[in-house]
């Protein structure tokens, strides 16, 4: 890969981000709320300051968050701040920043992302890899069939069918939060255990939610490939079928799905974000919930800017796996 | 010289019949539509029977079990679910419809435009859309509806702001299908035949998009229904209708499985799977008669 491709990536990355980043600034400014003013009217109705003290506290803030400059000037400085993740402080968690919040919640999210993305899309590649395998036997291709099924039911109504099923009906898995009320974290086996029990039914969601998408591609491109004459090639010249199925199907297929994963990154963290919010686990879904509730806006923009961010890089990365993973890719 | 007799009128059947035929073939989208009149029926008998009031708050008992006076039940705070899925799956179709059409129209124009014309307006539209595509749609329509003082926050606005971001699918998808029909032999007699640039574009180009088209709009009410779901999950929707996300919202916020209170978010749950299924079917079954040459794939 040469030098001048890296840069066109390196760059595309930095103008989404900045797309999204302006986005971000110009939307709210555009309306006629103000967050500030009615975070501290909240606070109003509840604490009981006198309005003077009220107007002289929004003032401040007004000026600590630099609202009393020239917009351009905001602008740039926003830009600044968003180079360095510095998203501003939290209006609900006041001492800390939205960047910590986003940080003491990021740990949960990575960990169900991670764990689904990759069992799905394997499970997903070879379940479809199979069903459009002559070969395969009949029970085994008949599994993916209701993976297919599933594919119209969007991850959080799935979330919602297995806590009806399992957890409300069955009563196998808890119903939602991270652990069981009542017991303090600690590095504890049982305590492993308690968390673990409560991430299968969100990360089941997400499996089966998905697996039917990684399922249809593969399928299709299984069908293709079938086809070609280096297949039939390879099967008069005697090879045996795992050897057909993993050097040739897989192995053709791989660069498509893969592209596939690329394209479908924005819909799999944010389904991941609203099943967080629906099982109340304490990830990044649920800080957006929360921040959505107490209409805590420097915390809902820095993860609306922090996923785009995460998304762009990813999807930069991902770019930079294809020569790897294609030869004619890298004879280019 | 042989005597040319009246051959009887060759019975070409109507499109009517074509279609219902074509529909035989099509399974999955015979599914799909039927599917979406059986909703589209409970919508308007619902409509016609329920009253459409006693989907809002203090209309009926609080958190009774599906019976036989509430068959859907009734929830934390009053409504009747039986009205408020009625109402909800009308508001949801409402959007649909609303977000997809503006969704579609935009794209269909700058498709055309882009495509048609080239150069410098084309490069444009093709570099705005490739950056905005990969910005996750949903987290900018959770900052625009963040924005909004809750009480601006309507069906008809949610409509607005799910249709804001919903063209650059079809304007790709348009932009493609323009550009290889523009290269092809009829486009170019009529250009030599001298026939204007607006009446190549509606008399020769635009009827052989139609089925691309289609199969776009319902795509796009596909992604908007969806859109207005997710948005009205995170609790940023109109919090008084009944929309089928916020019904979802409001039980989950409530801890309704902890409280037992089951039937509550799994109606819409199940109302949403058969909406989002049956616009999936037609679209699948769409892109089929759009494109003959996936029927060779099965």
């Amino acid at each position: 890969m040469n030098f001048k491709i890296v840069v066109k990536r390196l760059l595309f990355f930095v103008l989404v981000v900045w797309a999204a980043s302006t986005i971000v600034f110009f939307i709210p400014r555009l309306s006629s709320r103000n967050a500030i003013r009615e975070r501290f009217g909240e606070l109003a109705r509840t604490g009981g300051f006198s309005p003077g003290d009220i107007e002289k506290m929004i003032a401040s803030m007004q000026q600590q968050f630099g609202l009393d400059k020239p917009m351009l000037e905001q602008y740039w400085q926003y830009l600044g701040n968003i180079s360095r993740l510095d998203f501003g402080y939290s209006l609900s968690k006041y001492p800390s920043t939205a960047t910590e919040v986003i940080a003491q919640a990021l740990p949960w999210t990575i960990g169900l992302l991670l764990v689904t993305t990759v069992v799905s899309f394997v499970l997903g590649t070879l379940l479809g890899a199979v069903a459009a395998w002559p070969k395969a036997p009949g029970w085994l291709r008949s599994l993916a069939t209701p993976f297919i099924l599933l594919t119209g039911v969007p991850p959080v109504i799935m979330g919602i069918l297995l806590l009806f099923f399992i957890g409300f009906r069955l009563k196998w898995l808890p119903l939602g939060g991270a652990y069981s009320a009542g017991i303090v974290p600690t590095w504890s086996w049982s305590f492993f255990l308690d968390l673990m029990q409560h991430q299968i039914l969100p990360a089941l969601a997400l499996i089966f939610g998905s697996v039917g998408g990684w399922v249809l591609s593969m399928r299709g491109m299984g069908i293709t490939i079938q086809g070609e004459d280096y297949v039939n090639f390879a099967e008069h010249k005697g090879l045996t079928g795992g050897r057909i199925f993993r050097d040739y199907y897989l192995r053709n297929a791989l660069l498509p799905q893969v592209t596939g994963l690329a394209l479908a990154l924005g819909t799999v963290i944010t389904s991941a974000v609203i099943v967080e919010g629906i099982f109340g686990l304490p990830g990044i879904g649920t800080a957006l919930n929360l921040a959505i509730r107490a209409n805590d806006f420097p915390v809902i923009y820095g993860i609306v800017i922090f996923i785009t961010i995460a998304i762009a890089a990813l999807m930069t990365i991902l770019e930079f796996v294809y020569p790897l993973l294609d030869p004619r890719i890298r004879a280019n | 010289m042989a005597n040319i007799t009246m051959v009887s009128p060759v019975n070409q059947p109507s499109n009517v019949v074509l279609f219902f035929r074509y529909l035989r073939r099509n399974k999955g989208l015979a599914l799909g539509v039927i599917i979406l009149v059986a909703l589209f029926l409970f919508t308007v008998i619902g409509l016609m029977v329920v009253n459409p009031k006693h989907a809002y708050p203090l209309s009926a008992g609080l958190k009774q079990a599906p019976s036989l006076k509430y068959p859907f039940g009734t929830d934390f705070f009053g409504r009747d679910l039986l009205a408020a899925m009625v109402v909800g799956m009308w508001q949801t179709a409402f959007i649909g419809l609303l977000a997809g059409g503006i969704g579609t129209l935009v794209g269909v124009v700058l498709g055309f435009t882009s495509a048609y014309f080239g150069g410098w307006v084309d490069s444009t539209v093709r570099t705005i859309c490739q950056i905005l595509t990969p910005i996750p749609v949903l987290l900018i329509q959770v900052v625009v509806a963040g924005s909004l003082d809750k009480r601006d926050v309507t069906i008809f606005t949610m409509a607005l702001i799910v249709a804001m971001l919903a063209w650059m699918g079809p304007t790709l998808v348009i932009r493609a299908q323009v550009m290889t029909m523009k290269e092809r032999q009829f486009v170019a007699v009529a250009k030599l035949s001298g026939v204007s640039d607006m009446g190549i574009i509606f008399r020769e180009i635009l009827p052989n998009l139609l089925p691309f088209i289609a199969a776009a709009f319902v795509g796009q009410v596909f992604s908007a229904v969806f859109a207005s779901f997710y948005l009205a999950v995170l609790g940023l929707g109109p919090l008084r209708e009944p929309l089928l996300g916020n019904i979802i919202w409001a039980a989950q916020s409530q801890g309704a499985f902890f409280n037992g209170w089951w039937w509550w978010p799994l109606e819409p749950a199940f109302a949403m799977i058969l909406i989002l299924g049956a616009l999936a079917l037609v679209n699948m079954g769409l892109d089929e008669l759009a494109n003959p040459r996936v029927r060779r794939s099965e």
